[in-house]
């Protein structure tokens, strides 16, 4: 019989909030005890502004190599012949977008964009979508009611609802049906000191086009891209301050 | 004015067509309480829903309930705060129909959430920062003032203070108004919300509905029970409802002009009233046309606006538009897409760029309809059980005073 010893879910939004992360110690075959491990970078503050900067003159494959990695970190996404397109979480897509005028092309990642002012955080009753003091939006899963407000607010349609019983959870990630979800940023990997999957996946295949960093850090590499390139931010003229930079829109 | 001798009773509702009634409204509450078994056990893949209609049908028959319920309320209104003594007779009824419409909207919301036994969540767990938190406070404050105003209209020692309650409740039903058509006028990033406009027109909105199914159910209840119910008393809410539907629509014009005027909503705006197909239809034909244009001609042509058929048949017109209506704002706002970035063509396996999909499934309807049910059985046992309703509503009864047009 598998059982699974969870000593994370009821205290997770702290957790979360505080910066801790959790690891899977294999007990026996098919039995696991989560343990909860400090995380290195110590409690979210606001000294923070976690934030990324994606290159939109990338080569376009570069972006499935994105979206491959959140799956597998993140335990989304189905195999074709199981998937409903309409009704599936999608936590980062690709987006192509063409001026009519001109004719011009290109291919960018859309996922969560980690607003200052996030809409889905001031919409949501019940305080669930949240956002960490290191500018970090979540969803709090114990708490969210499944209203879907937050999907009518995000400006970007980032979030997903779990329309259906879900298989292959990630022990970081915990998922549940009838709540909504996005891109957390790995927040469970940046609270290691490590970079979201995306951005390693990038990494690892010789590519730079998503930069993470601490946007607060004037010596960081995306502080300092930030303020060399003119970037633009989706629908800016929202104010509503996303932590996600564009070059190349 | 004329001393209240109005003298309320129960219905006796005993008959085999009173039980039929209750049956058949238990009949579809079942089917709507099977209809969130199967759509929490199965997930929201089984309904019409989908990540880019995330809210569906069950939304609209909620909102319709909600939004009619505060409109319910205008009858007590206009006898206790606006010292309209006509209309006094019927103000318990009002308030009961008011709260059944309210418990009916709000059972339909909690039931199509994602997690509807986390209510509790929702009960103890507020971000005051929402729309949607403040609306919990303005449902459940509904429910104990106009509870207390009931209480004050049927007890005799509290008569004389029904009237600072009712002027506090229909404050009250103001706000419950704003807070409903601001959950959509918060939205700013939908160019088919985020507009002010949404708060005053779903209050005209209210008005309407409300009374418009007010109007049925007073009909149909003392035809039931063989109770005298004059001309006098049903044209002047013949009359209101002519002004209602008026202000309605004059909001709704309103809306579509000031959006029209803006070129960055043009797209929005040729989506709903040119090339939208169903939302087009729904916006034109249903809400427009049979839902405002028709049932005023209907009020207010002599042949048809001097007879109770007439102006049942305009009060069910005005709900099938008021459906259109709410249908068009809930699911073509979500239909046209998302602007990311605006003046490109867009494209993703998320479905940017796209006019969204959406048909409505049986469960959905089913918990919708049972919503309304609720309401209904909620009206059908309170009027047994408590004398809400005057024994007689003649003319003479209503205004002493009166003398009829056609002397």
């Amino acid at each position: 019989m598998t059982k699974t010893l969870n000593t994370v879910d009821s205290t997770r939004r702290n957790l979360l909030k505080g910066g801790a992360a959790a690891a899977v110690v294999t007990l026996a075959p098919g039995v696991t005890l989560q343990t909860v491990h400090a995380a290195v970078t110590g409690p979210a503050t606001s000294a923070k502004r976690w934030g990324m900067l994606i290159d939109a003159n990338a080569p376009e494959g570069v972006w499935d190599l994105a979206v491959d990695a959140c799956k597998a970190e993140q335990g989304w996404g189905k195999d074709e012949k199981d998937a409903n397109p309409a009704t599936d979480p999608q936590w980062i897509r690709k987006v192509t977008i063409k001026d009519p005028k001109t004719g011009a092309k290109a291919n960018l990642p859309v996922m969560c964009q980690h607003c200052a002012n996030p809409p889905c955080v001031d919409v949501c009753p019940t305080g669930a979508s949240m956002k960490r003091a290191d500018g970090i939006v979540l969803v709090d899963k114990h708490i969210c009611i499944g209203c879907r407000y937050c999907m009518m607010a995000c400006p970007y349609a980032c979030r997903s609802f779990v329309h259906e019983d879900m298989h292959g959870q990630r022990p970081h990630m915990p998922r549940g049906k009838g709540t909504v979800e996005a891109c957390t940023m790995c927040v469970h990997r940046v609270d290691m000191g490590q970079k979201p999957a995306c951005v390693e996946a990038l990494n690892k295949a010789g590519s730079n086009a998503i930069m993470f960093g601490d946007l607060n850090d004037q010596n960081s590499d995306i502080s300092r891209a930030v303020s060399k390139y003119v970037t633009q931010r989706i629908r800016a003229d929202l104010g509503v301050e996303p932590g996600v930079h564009y070059r190349g829109i | 004015m004329a001393a209240d001798t109005t003298v309320y009773k129960e219905i006796e509702g005993k008959g085999g067509d009173y039980f039929s009634l209750v049956g058949w409204l238990g009949v579809m509450i079942a089917a709507g309480l099977g209809s969130t078994y199967y759509m929490e056990h199965h997930g929201h893949v089984v309904t019409g829903m989908t990540n880019a209609i995330v809210w569906g049908t069950p939304h609209v028959f909620a909102v319709f309930l909600i939004v009619a319920a505060s409109g319910a309320l205008n009858i007590a209104s206009i006898s206790s705060v606006f010292g309209k003594y006509h209309y006094k007779p019927l103000a318990r009824l009002s308030a009961v129909t008011a709260l059944a419409l309210l418990a009916g909207g709000l059972m339909v919301l909690v039931l199509d959430l994602g997690r509807p036994d986390r209510l509790i969540v929702a009960m103890t767990k507020y971000n005051f920062k929402s729309i949607f938190a403040w609306n919990i406070y303005l449902y459940t404050g509904f429910f104990v003032i106009v509870l207390a105003y009931l209480w004050m209209m049927m007890e005799r020692r509290m008569v004389p203070h029904s009237k600072k309650v009712g002027l506090f409740a229909f404050v009250w039903r103001l706000a419950l108004t704003t807070g409903t058509g601001s959950i959509f006028g918060f939205l700013v990033a939908r160019p088919g919300y985020d507009a002010a406009i949404m708060a005053p027109m779903f209050i005209a909105m209210s008005f309407s509905f409300g009374l418009a199914i007010f109007i049925i159910l007073v009909s149909v209840t003392y035809k039931w029970s063989e109770r005298p119910l004059g001309d006098l008393i049903l044209f002047k809410m013949r009359n209101l409802l002519g002004v209602f539907i008026a202000a309605a629509l004059y909001f709704a014009v309103v809306q579509h002009l000031t959006n029209l005027y803006a070129a960055e909503h043009a797209g929005v705006e040729a989506f709903i009233l040119m090339d939208g197909g169903i939302y087009t239809f729904l916006f034109w034909v249903v809400q427009i046309g049979l839902g405002s244009l028709f049932p005023l001609a209907l009020l207010f042509n002599p042949a048809t606006g001097r007879t109770c058929q007439g102006i049942m048949v305009a009060s069910i017109l005005v709900i099938i538009g008021g459906l259109a209506q709410i249908y068009v704002i809930i699911i073509g706002g979500q239909a046209f897409p998302l602007q990311l970035f605006p003046g490109m063509e867009v494209s993703s396996s998320f479905f940017d760029g796209m006019v969204h999909a959406y048909a409505p499934s049986l469960p959905e309807v089913l918990l919708g309809l049972s919503g309304m049910a609720t309401t209904l059985l909620i009206i059908a046992v309170a009027v047994k059980y408590l004398p809400l309703l005057p024994t007689s509503l003649s003319d003479a009864k209503v205004d002493p005073h009166h003398v009829s047009e056609d002397a």
